[in-house]
């Protein structure tokens, strides 16, 4: 194991540089597909004029709502199904927040095998248990609903 | 005609508004069952004004927090559910999101100048992710007048904690606890205002680890972020510096949000038209903010901000209340 120093470890340099890139790559994917859906380059499922009459409703209600008045789905699109719908300009907008919130998970599987490497076994046990939380959470498995 | 023009004018703030937000410089700075409810068509001529009042809003929010030193999501969530149309859903999944892209921009640069401890992060992140998960599912489950009674109690005990919590900037730790002495949390960092380098070390560690286990679960519950917690467990109980516990934290939201957010994406929280406005704003504002920290007086704004949350609190609790027909 290294020595303790003032200087930032290897570890958190690399979990550093990832998330920097993974911050970057998902602010500049919602600046463009913002601009696509708002300037409507790529149609929404909810006609913009029409959002505000969704937004005050319960999120079961309101994927009720608008896959009967709009999408037309066997049910309503929940947990990953928003991958299909990308060609909507409203749903399109998931994949940077998707970016922003998936990068976590990089940063602490790039940094594992590291941690093993130098014989810090409980802090790469701790990585790749927290790195499982964290896709149960994004895959969809566990769900909370009213 | 001139519909059009506003129309217009209000998506080209929008993308202005982005273009320069969204560059690399600005970033660092219900409870009744699904059934499928009537929505009738509205004149949504004027569609864009919420979402502007929104960015104007959380813009002002931006600047507030950082003058008052706390995370734009404890402030955006009791503000935006009180005083918008949103339902809370929404504005819980958009708060959270809020908080980790303030988490996202600012991990990267205290990670690589050594203030935020990857190794006192780890383990708290583990405890405080998992609960942010069970957090969500119990929030998205229970109803909203619950949810929104819950989160009143919280803000104004948010209120009591700022009230009262004492900082320490280099917290005297006689010895390191067997748990932290095993997982070899502790670091060197430069304190400028003693002119010298702190060797330090926590203590309490299973105590601090079982507090996160609620702190993660109230992050994920109610969207907030949980900066207004984790710095006390860090600095008052573990021991961690200040400097340290501060940086971790902001970093650590980085972490906690993510398995939250992740619940509230699947379940569909999430209204881009929300989210983007808000992030957009909370941005700005928070680059504002810094700018004027040079003038502000911190303490005024502290006030400020705790009357501002006190009040929120209130208004959060009174909606709860209404709903159950007791006001």
């Amino acid at each position: 194991m290294s020595e303790i120093t003032k200087e930032a470890t290897h570890e958190q340099l690399l979990y550093a540089t990832i998330l920097e890139k993974g911050m970057y790559i998902g602010l500049a994917s919602m600046f463009v597909t913002f601009t696509l859906y708002v300037f409507e380059f790529v149609p929404p499922v909810i006609p913009l004029d029409q959002v505000a009459a969704y937004w005050n409703l319960p999120v079961d209600q309101y994927l009720a709502a608008i896959n009967h008045s709009y999408l037309h789905l066997e049910q309503p699109p929940v947990g990953w199904s928003w991958m299909s719908l990308l060609a909507k300009g409203d749903f399109l907008n998931f994949l940077p927040i998707a970016i922003l919130s998936g990068v976590t998970i990089i940063c602490y599987i790039a940094i594992a095998p590291g941690l093993f490497s130098r014989g810090d076994k409980a802090m790469g046990l701790i990585c790749l248990a927290t790195a499982a939380v964290l896709i149960l959470a994004a895959s969809g498995i566990v769900a909370g609903g009213h | 005609m001139l519909k059009d023009v506003l129309e217009r004018g209000g998506k080209l703030l929008f993308t202005l508004m982005c273009a320069v937000t969204l560059s690399p410089a600005w970033a660092l700075a219900s409870e009744v069952a699904a059934e499928v409810p009537m929505v009738p068509s509205i004149d949504g001529s004027g569609w864009w004004k919420w979402p502007l009042i929104l960015l104007v809003v959380t813009f002002v929010m931006g600047i507030i927090a950082v003058l008052g030193g706390v995370g734009g999501g404890v402030l955006f969530v009791p503000i935006i559910s009180g005083f918008f149309p949103f339902h809370l859903d929404f504005v819980r999944g958009t708060g959270l999101l809020v908080a980790l892209s303030g988490a996202l921009a600012a991990g990267p640069g205290l990670l690589k100048a050594n203030l935020a401890s990857l190794r006192l992060a780890l383990p708290v992140a583990l405890i405080a992710s998992t609960m942010a998960i069970v957090g969500a599912m119990v929030g998205l489950a229970l109803p909203t007048h619950i949810i929104q009674l819950s989160l009143g109690g919280t803000i104004l005990g948010i209120v009591a904690i700022m009230l009262s919590a004492k900082k320490s900037t280099v917290p005297d730790v006689p010895a390191a606890d067997n748990l932290s002495s095993a997982l070899r949390i502790c670091g060197i960092y430069h304190e400028p205002t003693m002119q010298q380098d702190i060797n330090w070390k926590v203590h309490r560690t299973p105590a601090g680890l079982a507090t996160f286990i609620v702190i993660g679960f109230m992050a994920g519950m109610f969207g907030l972020g949980a900066g207004w917690a984790n710095v006390p467990v860090l600095n008052l109980m573990m021991g961690a510096p200040l400097k340290i516990s501060v940086a971790t934290s902001k970093f650590l939201l980085s972490i906690t949000d993510t398995s939250a957010a992740w619940i509230y994406l699947n379940k569909g929280c999430v209204i881009p038209m929300m989210v983007v406005p808000s992030l957009i704003g909370i941005m700005l504002g928070s680059f504002v903010g810094v700018r004027l920290l040079k003038v502000a007086k911190p303490t005024m704004i502290r006030w400020m901000v705790i009357g501002i949350l006190g009040f929120a609190g209130l208004k959060a609790m009174h909606k709860g209340l209404s709903s159950m027909g007791i006001f």
